[in-house]
């Protein structure tokens, strides 16, 4: 066990510092809803949901493929984009490689395509293990990307965001992702594309106020947090203490911002029933 | 009262100096002639050099100028009959955005654009140009007409960004964002987005999805507030300088970024100086610009549309 600690392997689940809190190093995990101290193997198997609870934990990327593609069907786009260092912002480059050595991903979000209950799809998922899954040039090339190529291949596209907000370091190289991906999937719903977002704990800035609101479906998973500017801002800002489930997935819903929340475990089937209905792209199966 | 900015100072004391003289002359029999032409031709490369080298922090503040030319100073200039129409149909009225239609040089427009107050009774009035969900949904409800009746849409912007509240986020703030984002990528006619003060962030690129993004030669565009980023950064929110210069807020470094298609020259010591004359440099590249849209056919002018995103950004493969 010692010996994987220090092995690097591609998509390995080793969480960055914030997601330490989140689900510690090591053989035991505590539940960050209710505290419960389960293995972390059997955690793995349950998808991180808390059997007490039902706390959602963080997801990573490689396991919420895993979790909803047909065995070996998915295959990945896009593998060899570099993040440049536009605004030449010191140690930039070195932090990317920290979190890139750290999760095993070249950037914050896997897009490809695979099967979903026999249907094809394309797909994006973000991982905030990744400089908080924000969104920089790379980002929103693969989004963009891939919603190009659902487009063209005429496949629904499904996307699970997450994400702290811009990418700081790119300055409005970030911003402009905003526009891009926005208008990729303008010309996608042009096209007569059926795309849904499934928002998961944190996503927030300018990806909320873009392709992650824009599905013709926008679900999210229970209690992620889910809003355009964060809750120490909005709270700075109106200088008064907001409600507990401000900005859940709970509250979008009660506000009329999401079509339902999903639980992790349902949610497969829920697509795959979401793909049945449309019968988009037909059943390659 | 006058605003003073910080680097402006050294003009702005030479100017009262020269003024003192000439009343000086007029009034006691020694003439100082001699000596204010001196000082004048001193003034007039002064200011030369201070305004031919402003450094990002200098127009942050130019951007940010009180008494900086707004939208609806911009349309009384470029524009006749202008109707200003209200309200999103489903919630209010925000008054930190303005919409309507015009007539530039005889054709059709709509227009939209961030209002901000020029004194503090307005500002308040108009949240600091700072928009609510309903006033994104007010400018895409006055953009879908203009797509629907084929006229092109001229958009200023000049917010802080989108106001981060509780009401904002409880009725879509994101939601209302990333509409205009998506649709302003699809309308089928001419659009030409101006930033003329501050664009910060989401809620300026709101406005700012368009054939045209041009930005006036002392405004700023950014993806965070210099302040925020600050604060991001380095916990103090006091490196706002310092972040201003590394984030590549201004107009020539966003143009070399390949972030906007040109720059709008301002007059000398900043739009705020002289409307009249900094509206006529705004017509003439609306009007450069206005023809060379119209002349291509819808299909073309999405597919550039499109190219023109589809660009944006640093990587290599």
């Amino acid at each position: 066990m010692l010996k994987d600690f220090f092995s690097k392997k591609k998509h390995a689940s080793k969480p960055n510092e914030e997601a330490k809190q989140d689900i510690p190093e090591g053989l035991m995990l505590k539940c960050s809803g209710c505290g419960k101290i389960y293995y972390r193997e059997e955690m793995r198997k349950q998808l991180y949901v808390c059997p007490n609870c039902g706390h959602h934990h963080q997801l990573p990327s490689d396991e919420r493929i895993n979790s909803l593609f047909d065995e070996g069907s998915f295959t990945e786009y896009d593998t060899d984009l570099n993040t440049g260092n536009p605004l030449e912002f010191p140690s930039y480059l070195q932090k990317l490689e920290k979190d890139q050595l750290k999760t095993g991903l070249k950037e914050a979000v896997v897009t490809g395509e695979g099967t979903i209950g026999g249907y094809r799809t394309a797909f994006a998922v973000m991982d905030s293990r990744f400089r908080m899954a924000s969104m920089g040039s790379v980002v929103g090339e693969k989004i963009a990307r891939a919603i190009e190529r659902a487009r063209q291949a005429d496949i629904p596209f499904i996307i699970f965001t997450a994400s702290g907000g811009a990418r700081m370091q790119e300055g409005a190289l970030s911003l402009m992702q905003m526009a891009k991906t926005s208008a990729a999937v303008q010309r996608f719903r042009d096209a007569g594309g059926l795309m849904i977002s499934v928002m998961t704990n944190p996503t927030y800035g300018g990806v909320s106020a873009s392709f992650a609101s824009l599905g013709d479906y926008n679900f999210a998973e229970p209690g992620a947090l889910i809003g355009f500017a964060g809750r120490r801002v909005v709270e700075e800002t109106i200088r008064e203490k907001l409600p507990e489930d401000f900005q859940t997935a709970e509250f979008l819903l009660e506000h009329g911002q999401l079509d339902a929340v999903i639980n992790r475990h349902d949610m497969k089937k829920y697509l795959t029933t979401i793909l049945d209905i449309h019968q988009a792209g037909g059943n390659v199966s | 009262m006058k605003q003073v900015l910080e680097f402006e100072k050294p003009v702005i004391a030479l100017r009262e100096k020269i003024a003192e003289l000439k009343t000086f002359t007029k009034e006691s029999d020694l003439d100082l002639t001699e000596e204010i032409v001196k000082l004048e031709t001193r003034l007039e490369k002064l200011e030369n050099d201070i305004y031919t080298n402003l450094k990002p922090w200098d127009r942050v503040q130019m951007a940010r100028h009180a008494e900086r030319p707004t939208t609806l100073d911009y349309v009384e200039h470029l524009f006749t009959d202008f109707l200003e129409f209200h309200g999103d149909r489903y919630y209010g009225d925000d008054a930190a955005i303005v919409a309507g239609i015009a007539k530039y040089k005889g054709r059709p427009v709509t227009i939209v654009g961030h209002q901000r107050g020029k004194t503090t009774k307005e500002n308040i009035r108009r949240n600091f140009g700072m928009p609510h969900p309903e006033g994104f949904r007010k400018a895409a409800r006055h953009m879908q007409q203009a797509a629907k009746f084929g006229r092109p849409i001229i958009c200023f912007i000049d917010t802080k960004g989108a106001f981060p509240g509780r009401a904002a986020e409880e009725r879509g703030q994101s939601e209302a964002i990333a509409r205009n984002l998506m649709e302003m990528s699809g309308f089928e006619v001419p659009i030409i987005c101006i930033v003329i003060g501050e664009g910060g962030s989401g809620g300026a690129l709101a406005l700012g999805v368009g054939d045209r993004l041009l930005m006036l030669e002392n405004s700023t565009f950014s993806v965070i507030s210099p302040e925020g980023a600050a604060s991001i950064l380095w916990k103090d929110g006091g490196k706002a300088k310092e972040a201003a210069e590394k984030l590549k807020i201004t107009a020539p470094d966003l143009k070399e970024l390949g972030v906007i298609d040109s720059i709008i020259p301002e007059i000398r010591g900043g739009a705020h100086r002289d409307l009249q004359a900094q509206a006529e440099l705004v017509d003439q590249v609306i009007t450069e610009q206005l023809l060379e849209l119209e002349k291509l056919d819808k299909q073309v002018l999405l597919e550039q549309r499109w190219e023109k995103y589809s660009k944006i950004g640093s990587y290599a493969e």
